[in-house]
């Protein structure tokens, strides 16, 4: 679905992590070009 | 012995605390950032700041102090902000079960008296160090701090200005100036980056807060501080200089003004999850029998006052992260009474180095592996308590709320373990889970506020088991990706009937 698209993800620790949303896109054929986790707390 | 649980040490007292000081509202990280970039916003964040008795009446820092149960609190009707309240009220409850809210003239009592350098980095003068000490004269527990506090320097003699010096922070109560807290001037502190005034307001905040703390531990346990063996400081600030910046030496800090003449210390470091290591090191150092009697302390973090404040200013509304948390547990050999921290081998939650960072695994790791060594599933457990920060601080700022969004994840885990109905979910997160209360302090929201309420209703057998999971967010040193989870489990105490 995502094969040849260029991604940045952002994660939230206490929601979604970036390694966590990364995988998921990088199954559906993304290439993570940026990833972080950020912590609001 | 396998079953043997009069073995293990116990939470023999808590106290918690929280400092109103709105004033220093604007030395927190992100407001200070921002009003260096656009002064104008100081005003701003000033025309939203709350009372003492709004502070005081407002319901989750009820809870925090323990005189509302997180019971209480969830069947409050939100907004809980905004109430009318009035000031006779507001004396009557300031005092809690497990601490106080202190005002921030008392604050700033403490604050002065934490300051041991010479000359002083809190300036003042005669007038008003007079003031400071009626306010310790008039606090029946910090009254025999009155006398020390009356030894100290003013540090001024002429009149009272917040233009001493330009890289002084003004320290006020509303519009009245109390005086300037300064970065170390004395030759060894200069061109240090680590010594400047707010950095050293930061780790004196932390060490009166902390002291609260302390003092209010002792009182509610009945001993003398030198019967204390050992603290363990478990804040968020960075200590020392040039050479040794995050040095520590915080524990023996607050140990010392508060008389713990006999005992040691050390200040452990893990990031929101420092609370819950620095409990499982001391309860080891207790089973072991290194320490017989050893406080675990943490005192609040100036650099996350107003860290929503932008929030708040957008919603027109009063900026409810202005307080100062602090909070001290006891933890000793079994008294037959109190609740015991299980010490098996496996029994305290770990995410190893090799595990994915990923919600599954890091929940799989401590959550369901704690429970499996010992032989129980996800519903053996009564009251789960998680992040604990106010869903009405952070839902302003759009973080949503963290507590309600972990106990879906361990809800969802014990589904996933085939130990609940996905049907059950909302019930049992309802009949396991309790809103958030603690104010964006860090360290001090992540599961352990829930302690004393933990002490209180196992006590009465209204619990049997809790379960406290910290995180730690260690991504943010910038030297790893990873995250920490450190997760124990408290009982209550198996000699009461």
């Amino acid at each position: 679905m995502l094969k040849g698209k260029k991604v940045i993800v952002f994660g939230e620790r206490d929601d979604i992590s970036g390694e966590t949303a990364g995988r998921c896109l990088q199954a559906a054929g993304a290439e993570i070009i940026y990833e972080s986790t950020a912590c609001f707390v | 012995m396998k079953n043997d649980l009069t073995r293990f040490p116990v939470i023999k007292n808590c106290a918690y605390c929280l400092s109103h000081v709105p004033d220093l509202v604007p030395y927190g990280s992100k407001p200070y950032r921002e009003i260096a970039h656009n002064a104008a916003i100081e005003a701003e964040i000033n025309a939203y700041l709350r009372s003492f008795e709004e502070a005081v009446c407002y319901p989750p820092n009820q809870t925090f102090i323990g005189n509302y149960s997180p019971d209480d609190l969830a069947a409050m009707p939100r907004p809980w902000f905004g109430k009318s309240i009035n000031s006779d009220q507001a004396s009557a409850i300031k005092k809690g079960k497990f601490g106080e809210i202190l005002d921030q003239e008392t604050f700033l009592a403490i604050l002065k008296l934490a300051d041991v350098l010479s000359p002083p980095l809190f300036l003042t003068d005669k007038a008003t160090l007079q003031k400071l000490h009626k306010c310790l004269v008039d606090h029946p527990l910090l009254n025999d701090l009155a006398r020390k506090l009356s030894e100290l320097p003013a540090g001024l003699e002429g009149q009272l200005t917040e233009k001493i010096s330009p890289l002084a922070l003004p320290l006020r109560v509303g519009k009245d100036i109390y005086g300037t807290f300064s970065g170390d001037l004395r030759s060894e502190g200069r061109d240090d980056e680590n010594l400047v005034a707010r950095y050293l307001l930061e780790n004196l905040c932390v060490k009166a807060s902390g002291s609260l703390a302390v003092k209010w531990l002792l009182h509610r346990e009945g001993i003398g501080p030198e019967q204390i063996d050992f603290l363990i400081s478990c804040g968020e600030e960075a200590c020392g200089d040039r050479y040794q910046r995050g040095g520590g030496g915080m524990a023996k800090s607050i140990g010392e003004m508060c008389g713990c003449i006999n005992a040691s210390g050390m200040d452990i470091k893990n990031f929101c999850a420092a609370p819950a290591s620095a409990l499982v090191t001391a309860s080891a150092l207790v089973q072991a029998g290194v320490f017989k009697q050893i406080v675990v302390v943490g005192g609040g973090s100036l650099a996350k006052l107003g860290m929503k404040f932008q929030a708040f200013l957008d919603h027109k509304m009063q900026i409810l992260d202005d307080s100062l948390a602090s909070m001290a547990f006891l933890v000793t050999q079994d008294d037959g009474v109190s609740p015991i921290i299980r010490l098996e081998d496996g029994a305290i939650g770990k995410v190893p180095i090799g595990a994915s960072t990923s919600d599954e695994s890091v929940f799989r790791h401590y959550l369901l592996k704690p429970l499996e060594t010992l032989g129980l599933q996800c519903t053996d457990v009564d009251k789960y308590a998680l992040e604990l920060q106010n869903p009405e601080i952070m839902e302003f700022a759009g973080s949503g709320d963290v507590a309600k969004k972990n106990y879906r994840k361990i809800a969802a885990m014990a589904v996933m373990a085939k130990q609940l109905d996905k049907k059950d979910m909302n019930s049992w997160i309802d009949q396991v889970g309790m809103p958030g209360f603690a104010p964006t302090q860090g360290h001090i929201p992540s599961a352990v506020p829930y302690i004393g309420h933990a002490m209180e209703d196992m006590r009465r057998g209204k619990i049997h088991r809790a379960m406290f999971l910290s995180r730690a967010s260690l991504f943010l040193n910038r030297c790893t990706n990873l995250l920490d989870g450190v997760s124990f489990i408290l009982e209550r105490n198996p000699n009461l009937k």
